[in-house]
């Protein structure tokens, strides 16, 4: 009966974002557009950093930046579905819902599973154009399942960040507040060149970003020579682990206010 | 009786400047957003200036020139916010039963985006070179860089508030964020336009706009006077600001008109 409530009430919730999603171009090209143009522009206009003595990644600088963009759409496709359900409380659906739902638990499933589905059209359309411009993959089926693995989970834990801050905020204006922190995250890690060659502070500050660990088992992965694997999917998998608290004690804030 | 254009102007122009002043969502990003970026570029590409050719062998140089850039282009999101904010709230009706002149309506609220401008300009200079950054054309070269901040930032300001008299729509002012941002991207603020590998990506970069608005900006911090860098710059941002007020004030017409 639990089951079956939390499944019923999440395949809606989930179902009613993706067609939101799908249906409507001001949100639906963007999260397309997006993560094709930051690999057009890193992957293109910074090409010749591979040319940097201490550049060793073997499979090209359009391969070293793939592995970020496909990050980034997983982190940025939660993100974004954090911003759906933000709508939804300021709209006040969410509050119906919430009286409404026999299972609440399932409201928050249902926005982990629509940013997931999100997720896979995006990284579907990234990875044909990545494979279109000629990236080149050195691992094979498995280190692919791994990388994929990885961003899937970094998904669910950028779902789970935004949601936990929608249902607190419960206004569109929270918009920056999911945001900025997962802009800083990924960007203080090694997204234009391997840790080595990142100079000052901010070395400092990507040796210790759980997301840098992401980043460099997912180009190893890609590279077909796997690197951090344990400690990258241990610290995503914690990620996941936090946000899922921080999420449900948000949707119990959301409860006392419906 | 009606006052003069100028008290129009100053009048407008100090509404908008308390307003922008008193909205830290609105002034706060402009001033940290470019410095964030500006602090994880030059640490994150720092090692391209060993790349041979490249004109500096300090990033942070190379790419002060950047936060400029993109401080400017939010001065289109703040200049056309905040007038689609007036025309939804009816601000801007109101404004028309009284006698004031469609000219001071522009200047006025330009009058914000300048205001920020200044503080944006030295909150850049002033991190720069607290960083370690220098300007290779001394003192007048960086009131040179402000001259020609303030220019670039009141184009873009014209441009969104174009877009706001055109639409009355703030939603729509903020989908020109994304556009601003691929301009910048695709031009050649991370590395110098003969050292972009990919063929197609140095022909954007070299038909894009913003390319000569980053070159002159950059000129001089890293060569000193570049007279060519300069002109160009300049001529673009001239163009920009012509452009931007002819269609704000065209679009301006248009809205009093359907008022």
């Amino acid at each position: 009966m639990t089951w079956h409530s939390f499944r019923s009430v999440a395949l809606a919730v989930a179902w009613r974002n993706l067609h939101n999603f799908f249906l409507n171009p001001a949100l639906f090209i963007p999260a397309l557009l997006f993560p094709l143009f930051f690999f057009t522009a890193f992957a293109g206009g910074l090409s010749r950093v591979d040319n940097v003595p201490g550049f060793d990644f073997p499979n090209g600088y359009t391969a070293f930046q793939f592995v970020f963009v496909l990050v980034q759409t997983a982190a940025f496709g939660g993100v974004f579905t954090g911003f759906a359900a933000a709508r939804d409380f300021e709209s006040g659906f969410a509050r119906r819902l919430l009286v409404a739902a026999p299972n609440r638990l399932g409201i928050l499933g249902g926005y982990s599973l629509a940013a997931l589905v999100r997720w896979v059209f995006t990284a579907t359309i990234v990875t044909g154009v990545a494979l279109a411009v000629g990236m080149q993959v050195g691992g094979d089926g498995v280190d692919l399942f791994g990388l994929y693995g990885l961003a899937l989970i970094v998904n669910v834990a950028a779902t789970l960040w935004a949601a936990g801050v929608a249902m607190r905020l419960r206004t569109m204006q929270a918009g920056p507040v999911m945001q900025m922190p997962v802009f800083l995250t990924l960007f203080l890690a090694p997204v234009y060149v391997p840790l080595d060659l990142i100079a000052g502070w901010v070395h400092a500050v990507a040796s210790v970003n759980p997301i840098t660990f992401v980043f460099e088992a997912g180009r190893g992965f890609i590279a077909g020579e796997p690197v951090h694997v344990a400690l990258a999917f241990a610290c995503a998998l914690a990620l996941v682990a936090l946000f899922s608290v921080w999420g449900l004690r948000g949707l119990r804030s959301a409860e006392r206010s419906a | 009786m009606s006052s003069s254009l100028g008290t129009q102007i100053a009048t407008l122009a100090r509404r908008s400047i308390v307003r922008t002043m008193r909205q830290p969502a609105s002034a706060i990003p402009p001033l940290v957003f470019p410095l964030v970026l500006l602090a994880v570029n030059t640490s994150g590409l720092d090692a391209a200036t060993r790349i041979p050719g490249f004109p500096t062998d300090s990033y942070l140089d190379f790419a002060l020139a950047f936060a400029f850039l993109q401080g400017a282009m939010f001065s289109t999101m703040n200049a056309g916010t905040d007038l689609a904010r007036d025309i939804q709230t009816g601000f801007l009706n109101r404004l028309s039963l009284t006698p004031m002149r469609g000219a001071a309506l522009i200047a006025g609220h330009l009058g914000g985006v300048l205001a920020l401008a200044l503080v944006q300009a030295v909150a850049y200079l002033a991190v720069g070179l607290i960083a370690g950054a220098s300007v290779q054309a001394g003192v007048l070269g960086a009131l040179v860089i402000f001259a020609l901040f303030f220019l670039i930032a009141l184009g873009f300001g014209a441009l969104g508030a174009f877009m706001a008299l055109r639409t009355g729509s703030g939603e729509a002012v903020q989908g020109l964020f994304p556009l601003m941002f691929v301009l910048l991207f695709l031009s050649s603020m991370s590395l110098p336009r003969n050292l972009i590998e990919i063929g197609w990506f140095r022909t954007v970069a070299t038909i894009n706009p913003v390319s000569y608005l980053v070159e002159g900006v950059r000129s001089l911090i890293i060569e000193g006077w570049n007279g060519e860098a300069l002109g160009l710059a300049f001529a673009i941002a001239l163009g920009l600001v012509a452009l931007g007020v002819s269609a704000a004030s065209l679009a301006l017409r248009t809205r009093l008109v359907r008022t």
